[in-house]
């Protein structure tokens, strides 16, 4: 028995002939006549199939289960983080008439997409301290390739100085977006004893060709940049950009860059009530000032506020659209169309439900934790954490100064802990060292049973 | 006519409009004793940092929240939810729920990119067996899964092609890439962002490459050509070995547009066809969900000759271990902070077993049965016209132009497109390609069943009749959705651009 797949509702065989007979052909292979002989491929695809439902979940879930269970949440960030998501944001991305939607070309009849992503934009600028935000990027590395593409655009400058402690995933991201356009990628050294980067090597680098100055804040290593304001200074005392990444749920106690003078902030939306899913999808977030010289060279959708023509209501739009590729073609800002429209419907919600309170005490109840593991980490001896002696926020480093990244990482695997992501490879000068990350998902018990686990890997 | 649909229309405030001090959507959990007494958090914030000012986020409580967005979920339309989504060029079939269920399994929400391999072996497994099928449909020898998107992924492509010719030493003089006028607009930018010039050829009278054309413009400063193929008015490029040739010969490169694959699955390979490079949108041809406009995912296939160039991590497998291999010395780098949008790339997973390889040749079949139909359909309508070589088979859509209708009625493209919405039906995609006047791009997947067809082919036809008889009916469209048209310049205008609360805000008290 030939069976009808479930998705094709035209494979049934009467359906199929009738439709046929009415076009006045007798196969489909009709419609495939102009295919060239030679290019007609012969074999079978190689894939297995077709599964029935049930079927199909046996065998994904099957491969998922195969995945390590764990005792926690990994205590891992470094640009995607473990956080807590609200089962309303869950509940509203999974609305069919959001989640399967295309990109609102049809205004008139996706009010909902249009409202809900204008609102996410409005969130990202209260948090931010901006007053315009774009409708999101891929991820943070590629806002940060886009900030300094832009920013080049705006001041015809070609020069980018970064952090030399950034993050070198999204260093690497930067440099592959910008080798085209002919930016130099500039690293500023760090002050040895607090991380924080060296003000007086940021004097000596920046200069007339300088396009932007980007820093972390919280940096890669997780210490909160001090200095911001007066890297800030520097680079505009250069008409350099100031461009400033940030982990957004630091922004419920850590003052908006746009407080201390960025013109341009990006960063990471996935904590924002998305899921860390193997790294992706993620939320590349970019706004900016109310500028022109910046607003027209913005990258990405953007939804504005309009009224209908005819009783003037008000009501939202993809705007600026002159930007972009479908009309602009090579001149484009960017070539981006799709983005990560739905990870962006959900910061919203997860910024309405938290509110400013909310993110006051995220910001607090991460600190305390993330404190409370540090402390208890620096006290066993042969540790040192963190290695720089500044402010953090949730990611702190520990140096292992007997032990091997290999033989502690084994120890925790043995309890079912996935903790630190190893530097060694990244940061070579800091020896066996780990980048920790607690979050308010991680409980005392939990951050105990990793300190537990370390104790006896040290002894 | 009838009202056949209505949209719901809540008139539904902004959120921040909802808020009311004190109130809050979320709690957290409290902090354990030992923690919450040792130190005052605030402390622990450096004083030039500490954010004196709270955000201006809404304060409002978990219905009024949950309220709110579902109010907001019924004024949009989404494939699953509506009745038939012919948004050409972008594939809206179906997007199979249990791709969303599995998606939402804890062990892949919750992994972390930089765990160990080991503890993430499932995860691996899923992209290491997606890159093969990937690589078995394209008839490509090699691939990368980190581009999240589409435009992404036609970047990540031309970047490849850059790595190829620097590597050669010719990049000094391999500056331009050819793209047909048919392109999509990605095409362009793309080769723009990745440091080519462009240059755009014009299509032959049958809005295939004209060969001439080609010859023309190609030559030792060529780096490559981006085509697709079908191409953007549906129709397959049979030259396409003939135009393989002159670019190859020329020391350039084929990349592969592969936003027209769900046409050509099992029937034909962009490998064999001579391309060296091609993307594909997991959100087209492998049911993923758009979202509204992403998350998508964009992997990229090469040949042999491109694999040392592709984006590191590359997953390995080595007697049933997987690992990722950052080890690739001549790669262009990362292009994705981590492994790219991995949870889209396990529903298209689970969409390819769902259907397996004879599944997915069945599904190219009827996209490009239902495309035709439409098309067969709609002939002798005289408002629409079937423009380039009418009588050629079109593959997953087909390109009608409105321009006979706009020529004696008034009645364009537009408005075509915002009357069907009153029917409860998605619009074409309008005015692309550009090579068609008045266009109407329509591509109805093979997930909708002839039914939705024929509604969709007699309210184009309705159409079509009040836009001779009764114009203005047409011209006032769309009625039926939450809003009525809207003045789209007045969005872009720069006294009256509004892009957050918070300039609104602004505006409002500068009495705008």
């Amino acid at each position: 028995m030939s069976k009808i797949h479930p998705y094709l509702p035209n494979s049934v065989p009467e359906i199929k002939d009738r439709m046929m007979e009415e076009m006045g052909i007798s196969s489909i292979a009709e419609l495939y006549s102009d295919i060239p002989d030679d290019l007609v491929y012969k074999g079978k695809l190689n894939i297995p199939g077709p599964l029935a439902e049930a079927e199909v979940k046996e065998h994904v879930a099957g491969l998922l289960e195969t995945n390590a269970t764990l005792m926690c949440m990994p205590f891992m960030g470094g640009g995607v983080w473990p956080h807590y998501v609200p089962s309303v944001v869950d509940e509203v991305v999974h609305r069919a008439e959001f989640l399967t939607s295309y990109t609102p070309y049809q205004p008139e009849i996706s009010q909902g997409i249009l409202q809900s992503v204008f609102e996410y934009q409005s969130h990202i600028c209260e948090l931010v301290g901006m007053d315009v935000a774009n409708s999101s990027l891929y991820d943070w590395s590629s806002a940060v390739g886009e900030a300094a593409l832009m920013s080049s655009r705006a001041n015809k400058k070609t020069k980018v100085l970064v952090p030399d402690l950034m993050s070198p995933y999204r260093l690497s991201v930067l440099k592959t977006y910008t080798e085209p356009a002919g930016l130099a990628i500039e690293k500023v050294d760090h002050d040895e004893e607090t991380g924080l980067m060296d003000l007086e090597d940021l004097k000596e680098k920046v200069d007339g060709d300088t396009t932007a100055v980007y820093i972390e804040n919280p940096s890669y290593l997780g210490f909160v940049e001090e200095n911001a304001e007066a890297v800030g200074e520097i680079a505009h005392e250069k008409d350099a950009s100031f461009v400033v990444g940030v982990d957004p749920t630091s922004l419920g106690i850590i003052k908006a860059p746009g407080d201390y003078g960025a013109d341009i902030v990006c960063g990471e939306g996935q904590p924002l009530g998305n899921h860390m899913s193997y790294g992706g999808p993620l939320l590349g977030i970019f706004a900016c000032k109310h500028d022109n010289k910046y607003i027209r060279q913005m990258p990405g959708r953007i939804i504005g506020i309009t009224e209908t023509l005819k009783d003037q209501r008000r009501a939202f739009v993809m705007t600026l659209q002159t930007r972009e590729q479908h009309i602009r073609r090579e001149k484009a800002t960017s070539n981006i169309c799709s983005n990560e429209a739905l990870c962006a419907v959900a910061a919203g919600v997860y910024l309405s439900l938290l509110g400013p309170k909310g993110m006051k005490e995220l910001g607090e109840t991460i600190l305390s934790r993330a404190r409370y593991a540090q402390r208890k980490i620096g006290e066993l001896s042969g540790v040192k954490a963190p290695i720089f002696s500044s402010y953090h926020f949730k990611e702190f480093t520990v140096n292992f100064q007997h032990n091997t990244l290999k033989e502690i990482n084994k120890a925790l695997d043995a309890k079912h802990i996935q903790a630190g992501i190893p530097l060694k490879s990244q940061f070579p000068e800091f020896g066996e060292t780990s980048l920790f990350c607690v979050t308010e998902v991680h409980s005392k018990k939990n951050i105990d049973a990793l300190v537990s686990t370390l104790k006896e890997a040290l002894e | 006519m009838a009202v056949k649909f209505r949209q719901a229309d809540w008139v539904e405030p902004l959120i921040f409009e909802l808020s009311n001090e004190g109130r809050v959507g979320y709690q957290l959990p409290p902090l354990e004793p030992e923690i919450n007494g040792s130190e005052d958090p605030l402390d622990l914030v450096p004083e030039a940092l500490l954010r004196i000012k709270a955000p201006g986020l809404p304060e409002v409580s978990e219905i009024q929240v949950l309220r709110h967005y579902m109010h907001l979920s019924q004024m949009n339309y989404g494939v699953n939810s509506g009745k038939i989504y012919p948004l050409g060029s972008c594939t809206m079939k179906y997007n199979p729920v249990i791709n969303e269920v599995l998606a939402a399994h804890p062990k892949i929400l919750d992994v972390h990119p930089m765990q160990s391999d080991d503890s993430a072996q499932g995860i691996l497994k899923i992209l290491y067996n997606l890159k093969q099928y990937f690589l078995d449909i394209t008839g490509m020898d090699d691939a990368t899964l980190q581009p999240a998107a589409g435009a992404h992924g036609e970047w990540t492509g031309i970047m490849l092609m850059r790595a190829y010719h620097k590597d050669r030493g010719e990049l000094g003089k391999r500056t331009e890439v050819v793209i047909p006028d048919s392109a999509h607009g990605t095409n362009p930018a793309s080769a723009h962002m990745a440091g080519f010039k462009t240059v755009e050829i014009p299509s032959g009278p049958d809005g295939c490459v004209d060969l001439d054309a080609l010859n023309a413009a190609v030559g030792p400063q060529t780096a490559g050509l981006m085509l697709t193929n079908p191409n953007t008015i549906g129709v397959f490029e049979n030259q396409i070995t003939e135009i393989s040739k002159v670019i190859h010969d020329a020391g350039g490169l084929m990349y592969y547009d592969g936003a027209n694959l769900n046409a050509i699955m099992g029937w034909c390979r962009p490998g064999d066809m001579g391309f060296d490079i091609i993307h594909s949108n997991l959100h087209k041809t492998f049911s993923t969900p758009h979202g509204g406009g992403g998350p998508g995912s964009g992997p990229v296939g090469v040949k042999k000759i491109l694999a040392e160039y592709l984006p590191v991590p590359d997953i390995v497998e080595k007697g049933g271990k997987y690992r990722l291999n950052w080890g690739k010395p001549k790669s262009i780098g990362k292009v994705h902070g981590f492994h790219g949008n991995v949870n889209v790339a396990l529903k298209a997973y689970t969409y390819m077993v769902t259907m397996g390889g004879e599944g997915l040749k069945e599904s190219s079949e009827l996209a490009v049965l239902n495309a035709n139909y439409i098309s067969r359909k709609l002939k002798g309508v005289k408002g629409y016209e079937l423009t380039y070589d009418p009588l050629k088979p079109r593959k997953h859509e087909v390109v009608l132009s409105a321009g006979p209708m706009l020529n004696d009625t008034g009645v364009s493209a537009l408005y075509v497109s915002k009357k069907l919405l009153d029917y409860g039906l998605h619009a074409p995609t309008t005015y692309f390609p550009m090579i068609v006047p008045e266009a109407l791009m329509i591509e109805p997947t093979e997930s909708e069943p002839v039914e939705s067809l024929d509604a969709f082919i007699d309210a184009m036809k309705e159409i079509n009749d009040l836009a001779y008889t009764n114009p203005e009916e047409v011209l006032s469209a769309p009625h039926n959705t939450a809003v009525t048209k809207l003045d789209e310049a007045k969005a872009a205008h720069p006294k009256t651009i509004c892009l957050s609360w918070r300039r609104f805000c602004q505006l409002l008290q500068e009495g705008e």
